[in-house]
């Protein structure tokens, strides 16, 4: 069997193992849900007497002080060695690759997906070394199947060189810091989601009061969620940026300008404006919280706009996704 | 406090800086210490004009109108992306105003095929800049006062910080303010990591004396907030002078033969408004050489692998080095920067009109229409015997060329392993002697003859390497060179500014990763001795609070560290304390307590 075929069976395997992973975290949040409902209706309770002077802290679960865990995590355990090892077939395939096509597999946009699910999936398993992170587990692999499925099958392309172009280490550096960058993002937005999710459960939204959204209680405070986001997305920001500047300093040597508002250039622009606002958002009063969350949901379908639309869309110069024969 | 050291633009969310209590913090309301209105609604009338224009650039300078401007900033890029752009593509423009004659009419006019050189997107982003500077400037004279400041003396309750702890020990309260000031301030005396503060208080409402310390640390955080922004200003300006000074040109130079950096060489010229032609410098260049290697493999059959110009260039003092060009390689020449852009084959054709003058000679380079370079070209003959028509020719140069069974020919590979080249005959007035300039590339065909075959059919001429053929009509012969000269497309630029870009960028850059990644806190300790219990021993009480800037994971586990370095403290504090508990173990000799308060 060629090199380049065996790395995408291990692409498929990945998607499988991911795929129990999704199972098993899914139904950790639901146990988690049920072994601790009557505890959780015990202290929500004087809690929300004590919120009418609106300045005590309720009693809450931070992420530097999860509560002790439920006594019954077996398939968290599960969820969480499968997603271990999903992300370790996920790295030979992207390996594999390398080796068939002859240099560093993140060239096209198939190649990008595996390697941004690899970077996400990486995020939340070290994520997870520091502190329990696991409820968001369910959501990262989830996202992670749906993005190599998608790659497997509307990406794919077969493993070859690149066009002169290309062949640079700022391929290796801009690139790669773009799709680390990614990576970082897509973790940070799950956590603003749930965020988003907990607080309109919180406050009362009626969708979210159905039991099938009982597991948003077991989550963190919005507060730590927001914390949480907020650390991600500025290590992913900070990374961007470096990828701005670095992809300015390749046009340079490439194309002879720095910046030509290729649609490419203009959608990392946007990019790292969204974001830009989001920092200042979290910090202006009666823009904090929700309405930034809001902003990390934004900046994140820009970021999957800049990855996807902007490849297959519009002509620009870095139209390299390998789906259309450009000269 | 030191209020009078801190700049807060108008509407920043912020605990730290107002009033290092958290009971001061997240103030919602117009409760905020600043000396501009709250969020609730300006005095207006009162104010009169001075006051009107303050409040003005107060609203411009606040962080609420930066918010906007940069959610502006970023809608108003994206049309740029879907219409075509007169600086990217000026074709697909023409095309676009074709297809779409009203709403291009009107898009035109609202500049939406020039988005970041219109009038809107330059109002936000210069709008933007002026905010910057109301903000950036009165943050920077502030915090280089700052630098000098001491740490916030110590709150007199503890209770509601965002993370506290404390301890009982056996060591006196002066043991302990100096092994808390010690650890704080870490092991380098010249560059503390906290600024620390040792002190004390009077005996006060049934509390005894105590000993506290203040500490901060954290500066570093505004300072590279504050070099963060500045970089950005100092971006634009660079960017702004490149685009004043720089200049491009083009040129197409065949193998063999060169060209010389005047702006008449090129054929192409393209200058900002503070250019001089004086900053040319006279170099001249030749094109020795051209390699390009292409993949033969079937994946990627046919796929650009690498091309490369060999050139020599001559300094103009006269001294000659041979250097190459490549795609991501540019050459640099005495601060200009010639990159290689593109690249084809320039036959060389010879025309000889029926009279057996030659009425042209030359290299004519074909333009690659796509992946297996078939390439476009068009010769113009003008100089033909007097009354005899003028001759243009639109042909095709195929590198290696298939000729199927019906007559038609491709290229099917980059290389040139079977040139050919396929022409179309046209007789008449070339239209050259009306002085209107013409696109070399392009031959209007419609006042124009063809050569056609007997059925009606437009007559191909099919010309190899060193063949001479008949032209049809009688009109002469053209011929074709043995060697198939290949040329390149070369693209000077010379921008004073890239090194001030790259700076600022990459201050930015820095000045960012330190704003995010610094933490800013402050821990105070307060400590006291107390009775032990009836037999009149004591022990000493200590209590610590931390404060950070925006969140901060480590808050907490500074509060313990700095507790675990008191004397008699054991050093294992537990990660997570029972929350809100108030009861402890009080009859242990030793007993820490640690918390964590969420704000909500
Ligand atoms: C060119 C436009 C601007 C961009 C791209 C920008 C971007 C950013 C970014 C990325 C941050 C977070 C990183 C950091 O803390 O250093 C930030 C923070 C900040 N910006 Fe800006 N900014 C811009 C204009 C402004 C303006 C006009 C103001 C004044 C109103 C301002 C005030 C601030 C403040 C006070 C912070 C600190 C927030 C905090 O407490 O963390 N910025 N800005």
């Amino acid at each position: 069997m060629q090199i380049a075929e065996l790395s995408v069976l291990l692409v498929w395997a990945a998607a499988t193992a991911l795929t129990i992973a999704l199972v098993a975290f899914a139904i950790d949040l639901g146990r988690r849900t049920e072994a601790r409902a009557e505890a959780h209706a015990a202290s929500m309770t004087p809690a929300a007497v004590g919120a009418g002077g609106g300045s005590t802290p309720a009693p809450s679960t931070t992420l530097d002080a999860v509560p002790p865990a439920a006594p019954r995590r077996r398939t968290a355990g599960i969820a969480m060695s499968t997603t271990w090892l999903g992300t370790a077939l996920l790295l030979a395939a992207i390996v594999l690759r390398g080796l068939a096509a002859g240099r560093t597999p993140w060239a096209n946009m198939y190649e990008f997906t595996m390697v941004g699910t690899f970077m996400a999936l990486a995020v939340f398993l070290v994520l997870n070394l520091r502190r329990d992170a696991r409820f968001l587990g369910a959501f990262v692999t989830g996202l992670s199947v749906l993005f190599l499925v998608l790659g497997l099958n509307v990406f794919y392309i077969a493993a070859t060189g690149v066009q002169p172009a290309l062949q640079n280490y700022w391929l290796v550096i801009h690139v790669g810091v773009a799709i680390s960058a990614t990576g970082i993002f897509t973790v940070a937005f799950v956590t603003s989601v749930l965020q988003l999710l907990r607080d309109s459960r919180d406050s009362g939204a009626p969708y979210l009061q159905r039991p099938g959204f009982r597991w948003l209680d077991r989550l963190p405070t919005t507060a730590s969620l927001e914390g949480l986001s907020f650390r991600l997305n500025a290590v992913a920001f900070v990374l961007w940026t470096f990828t701005i500047i670095g992809g300015a300093i390749w046009a340079e040597h490439a194309w002879g300008r720095y910046w030509g508002w290729d649609p490419k250039e203009v959608w990392s622009f946007v990019v790292w404006v969204v974001y830009a606002a989001y920092l200042h958002a979290r910090t202006t009063r009666g823009w904090d919280g929700r309405r930034a969350a809001w902003f990390v949901v934004v900046g994140y379908a820009c970021v999957l706009f800049n990855f996807t639309g902007v490849n297959l869309v519009f002509n620009g110069k870095h139209s390299y996704s390998g789906l259309t024969t450009g000269s | 406090m030191s209020d009078e050291t801190t700049y807060r633009p108008e509407g920043i969310r912020d605990a730290f800086t107002e009033g290092g209590t958290p009971d001061a913090a997240g103030a919602k309301g117009p409760a905020h210490g600043g000396k501009g209105s709250g969020p609730g609604g300006p005095a207006l009338p009162s104010l009169g004009w001075r006051g009107t224009l303050r409040w003005t650039w107060r609203q411009l300078t606040s962080m609420r109108v930066a918010l906007m401007l940069l959610m502006l900033l970023a809608v108003a890029a994206v049309p740029g992306s879907v219409l075509p752009q007169r600086g990217q593509d000026p074709a697909a423009v023409l095309e676009y105003l074709g297809d779409h004659p009203a709403a291009g009419e009107w898009l035109d006019r609202l500049g939406f095929f020039d988005v970041y050189s219109s009038v809107w997107f330059s109002a936000i982003y210069l709008l933007l800049f002026v905010s910057l500077v109301g903000c950036i400037v009165p943050r920077t004279i502030a915090h280089a006062k700052a630098l000098r400041n001491r740490p916030p003396r110590t709150p007199a309750r503890f209770g509601r910080f965002p993370a506290t702890a404390s301890a009982t020990t056996s060591a006196s309260p002066d043991d302990v303010v100096d092994a808390a000031a010690a650890h704080l301030r870490g092991p380098l005396r010249t560059l503390p990591l906290f600024r620390v503060d040792v002190g004390g208080e009077e005996p006060r409402r049934g509390r005894p004396a105590t000993r506290t310390v203040a500490a901060e640390r954290g500066y570093l955080r505004e300072t590279g907030n504050l070099l963060f922004h500045l970089a950005l200003l100092g971006l634009l300006i660079s960017v702004a002078l490149g685009q004043l000074l720089h200049y491009r040109g083009q040129a197409i130079v065949t193998e063999g033969r060169g060209f010389a950096n005047a702006v008449v060489d090129y054929d192409t010229f393209e200058s900002g408004a503070w250019f001089s032609p004086t900053s040319l410098v006279p170099f001249s260049m030749t094109l020795d050489a051209f390699d390009s290697e292409f993949a033969s493999d079937t994946v990627a059959f046919a796929q650009a692998r690498d091309f490369t110009a060999h050139v020599t260039v001559t300094e103009p003092e006269g001294a000659q080095h041979t250097e190459t060009i490549k795609v991501n390689e540019p050459l640099n020449v005495d601060g200009s920067k010639i990159y290689l852009q593109g690249n084809g084959f320039a036959p060389d054709i010879t025309v000889e009109d029926s009279e057996g003058q030659v009425a042209f000679s030359g290299r004519v380079p074909f333009l690659p229409e796509d992946q297996m370079y078939t390439s476009r070209g068009v010769v113009k003959v003008p100089d033909v015997s007097p009354g005899q028509d003028q001759i243009g020719m639109i042909g095709y140069f195929l590198p290696t060329a298939v000729v199927e069974e019906d007559g038609s020919a491709r290229s099917v590979f980059p290389q040139p392993n079977n040139p050919l080249m396929v022409l179309e005959v046209y007789t008449g007035d070339l239209g050259l002697d009306e002085g209107v300039p013409q696109n070399v590339y392009e031959l209007d065909t419609a006042s124009l003859d063809p050569a056609v075959e007997d059925d009606g059919s437009t007559m191909k001429v099919l010309v190899r390497p060193g063949e001479t053929v008949e032209l049809p009509d009688g009109l002469g012969t053209v011929s074709l060179a043995d060697d198939v000269p290949r040329y390149v497309a070369l693209d000077l630029r010379h921008d004073p500014s890239l090194a001030f870009v790259l700076t600022f960028s990459l201050l930015a850059l820095g000045g960012l990763a330190v704003s995010l990644f610094t933490p800013r806190r402050r821990v105070w300790v307060r400590t006291w001795s107390e009775p032990a219990g009836d037999d009149g021993r004591t022990v000493t009480r200590v209590e610590l609070a931390g404060l950070a800037r925006g969140d901060d994971a480590g808050l907490q586990r500074e509060v313990d560290r700095t507790l675990a370095a008191v004397p008699g403290v054991p050093t294992e504090a537990p990660a997570d304390g029972p929350h809100g508990a108030a009861g402890g173990a009080p009859d242990s000799s030793t007993t820490v307590r640690s918390t964590t308060v969420t704000e909500d």
